[in-house]
């Protein structure tokens, strides 16, 4: 660890941010001091303190548990809609670079239109045709998510197409399914990880984003953009409602950043 | 130049018709249909079919697009639902605001961007260099709807008061009172943006600045302030140009969760009104007009990059 603390400082500082994130996600449950939507009329607002260590939000619900809850639905949200990106963006990107020619050129103008969205924009628009949840923004960021992937996969599939090995396999009779899938995609991992780590952090700011226009996650579900969607109207009484999840979402975010940024030159110094 | 002019000209007239198809097809078609959308999910089955003949819903597909695309481009956009007013005598304002925030984040960017990159550069692997790129690190992590509640909290609680939470004056209302109003959104969008240039101007600095032609200006004896402005940052201000290009599409996202903290009249704002109120003839002219400023700006930064470095334009 020393070792590649000193080699990678990114890298380092990243796995550590995400394993704290990651830890806190999965014993949520088991840590929390209170019930996630358990609500304490009472101690409405409350200052961090020892009965509350962070406090409390507008209907007296611990924001230490809330803001770790928030970090599943983050990690879901940031994960799942990555993951369905590539999903959706691999196989398109593959096709269209192996096909090449006029099938190329029809599926890059559609991408190109479907990037000439601003991302937010995109997932507004799936979201507003669908209705407001978790999984439609899940679905919505997903598929926003697509084109980016479809067109870094497809410049990729471009430049080892020709390589000997595809020759081979062409040669040798194989199907072309088989080529794309078995031949030249194993060789396109590196930089479809190096995509994929550096797209988490902005899917988890998308979808906070979607959360925060109360157009993604639905309330009583504990999520950071909804937390701070809600602690809009007190923010002059007591910051901290807004202050928590703004703080865990950021570092989160930072940790995806600095992990993708590692990950990109431990991948690319290998060539 | 010319020829490459027209070629991207071409491809950007088929962009913009594949962008007016998706957004079509998006809110107009896919989910049940815009008649479920204004009357709810609770509406009787005949109070559907008459809204939807009233709308012409009925009519196949092409011909709904047809009449549709038709308005746009003759510039009959339709009659907002919930406003009860022509899109076009809503949209003008909104679109003016938006184009005013976004102007001025983005000068305010390229002013402190540029010479932050260039002095981080310059002091590479010192302490200053490190602090510029650990804040711009920060501030591409931190989500800007959270960047503008914290600049609302400090600087314009009850006990600073420096700026108003939000709203939107008219210049009429004085100087002051119109430029105190567009601060904090303009910072906020500045802070989420300069990050990125921040980095792309120092990078690309860095590798002109090891490249061959500015170890030739140093050799001819060149002073370092020149070597520096004339041959390195020309060149190395290239990525940069690009980074601001695709800042843009950024930037249009950011601002409707930027209008929506600050209370802002712009673009952004009146797509969620659209979102929130079903108001589908509206939300279609927004969400095209914000998608064909981006690829309209996109096209620009494309030619000033043509224009700045020959050899894209030979491609």
């Amino acid at each position: 660890m020393t070792a590649l603390a000193r080699a990678n400082p990114p890298l380092t500082i990243g796995i550590l941010i995400l394993g704290c994130v990651l830890t806190f996600a999965v014993l949520a449950p088991l840590v929390a001091p209170y019930g996630v939507a358990e609500q304490n009329i009472l101690d409405r607002l409350q200052r961090p303190g020892a009965k509350h260590l962070l406090g409390t939000d507008q209907y007296g619900r611990d924001l230490l548990t809330r803001t770790l809850f928030g970090g599943r639905t983050a990690l879901l949200l940031g994960l799942g809609a990555v993951a369905l990106g590539l999903l959706l963006g691999v196989p398109i990107g593959l096709a269209s670079g192996y096909a090449g020619g006029r099938t190329d050129e029809v599926i890059m103008r559609v991408v190109d239109a479907f990037l000439s969205f601003p991302a937010l924009l995109m997932a507004l628009m799936i979201v507003t045709a669908l209705g407001a949840s978790t999984m439609h923004a899940l679905l919505a960021i997903g598929v926003a998510n697509a084109p980016g992937i479809a067109r870094i996969v497809r410049s990729q599939t471009l430049a080892v197409k020709h390589e000997e090995f595809v020759l081979a396999a062409r040669a040798q009779g194989d199907s072309h399914p088989y080529i794309m899938f078995g031949e030249i995609l194993p060789n396109l991992l590196p930089p479809i990880v190096i995509e994929a780590t550096i797209r988490v952090g902005f899917a988890i700011l998308a979808s906070a984003s979607l959360s925060f226009l109360g157009l993604g996650v639905r309330p009583p579900t504990a999520d950071w953009g909804l937390m701070i969607r809600e602690a809009r109207q007190h923010i002059f009484l007591s910051p901290w409602p807004l202050l928590c999840p703004g703080l865990a979402l950021a570092l989160t975010i930072v940790g995806f950043n600095l992990f993708g940024d590692g990950v990109r030159d431990r991948l690319a110094g290998r060539g | 130049m010319a020829s490459y002019v027209v070629r991207r000209v071409l491809s950007i007239a088929l962009v913009l018709v594949l962008i007016s198809l998706i957004v079509f097809v998006a809110i107009h078609v896919l989910p049940g249909s815009a008649a479920t959308l204004i009357l709810g999910e609770y509406a009787t089955p005949e109070s559907l079919r008459v809204l939807e003949r009233e709308m012409g819903l009925d009519r196949p597909f092409a011909a709904q697009y047809a009449a549709w695309i038709g308005g746009v481009v003759t510039g009959d956009w339709g009659y907002s639902l919930a406003m009860k007013r022509p899109v076009t005598a809503i949209v003008g304002l909104r679109l003016r605001n938006s184009a005013l925030l976004a102007g001025f984040a983005l000068l305010a960017v390229v002013l402190i961007a540029i010479p932050l990159g260039t002095l981080a550069a310059l002091r590479r692997g010192r302490w200053l260099d490190l602090a510029i790129l650990t804040g711009s690190y920060i501030g591409i992590s931190v989500p800007e709807f959270v960047t503008g509640m914290v600049l609302i909290l400090v600087l314009a609680g009850p006990s600073l008061h420096l700026f108003p939470t939000g709203d939107y004056a008219p210049l009429a209302a004085g100087l002051r009172t119109w430029l105190s109003h567009l601060v904090l959104p303009a910072l906020t969008l500045t802070l989420v943006l300069l990050a990125h240039v921040v980095r792309q101007t120092r990078s690309g600095l860095v590798e002109a600045l090891q490249s061959a032609y500015v170890r030739t200006a140093r050799l001819k004896g060149a002073t370092e302030r020149r070597v520096v402005v004339r041959h390195a940052l020309r060149n190395g201000l290239l990525p940069a140009v690009t980074v601001i290009a695709l800042d843009l599409g950024y930037l249009m996202g950011g601002i409707v969760v930027v209008e929506e903290v600050f209370a802002y009249p712009g673009m952004g704002r009146l797509i969620l009104y659209a979102i929130q109120n079903r108001d589908v003839p509206l939300l279609q002219v927004s969400i095209l007009i914000v998608a064909a400023t981006y690829t309209f700006a996109n096209f620009a930064a494309d030619l000033a990059y043509a224009w700045l470095d020959p050899r894209i334009r030979y491609r």
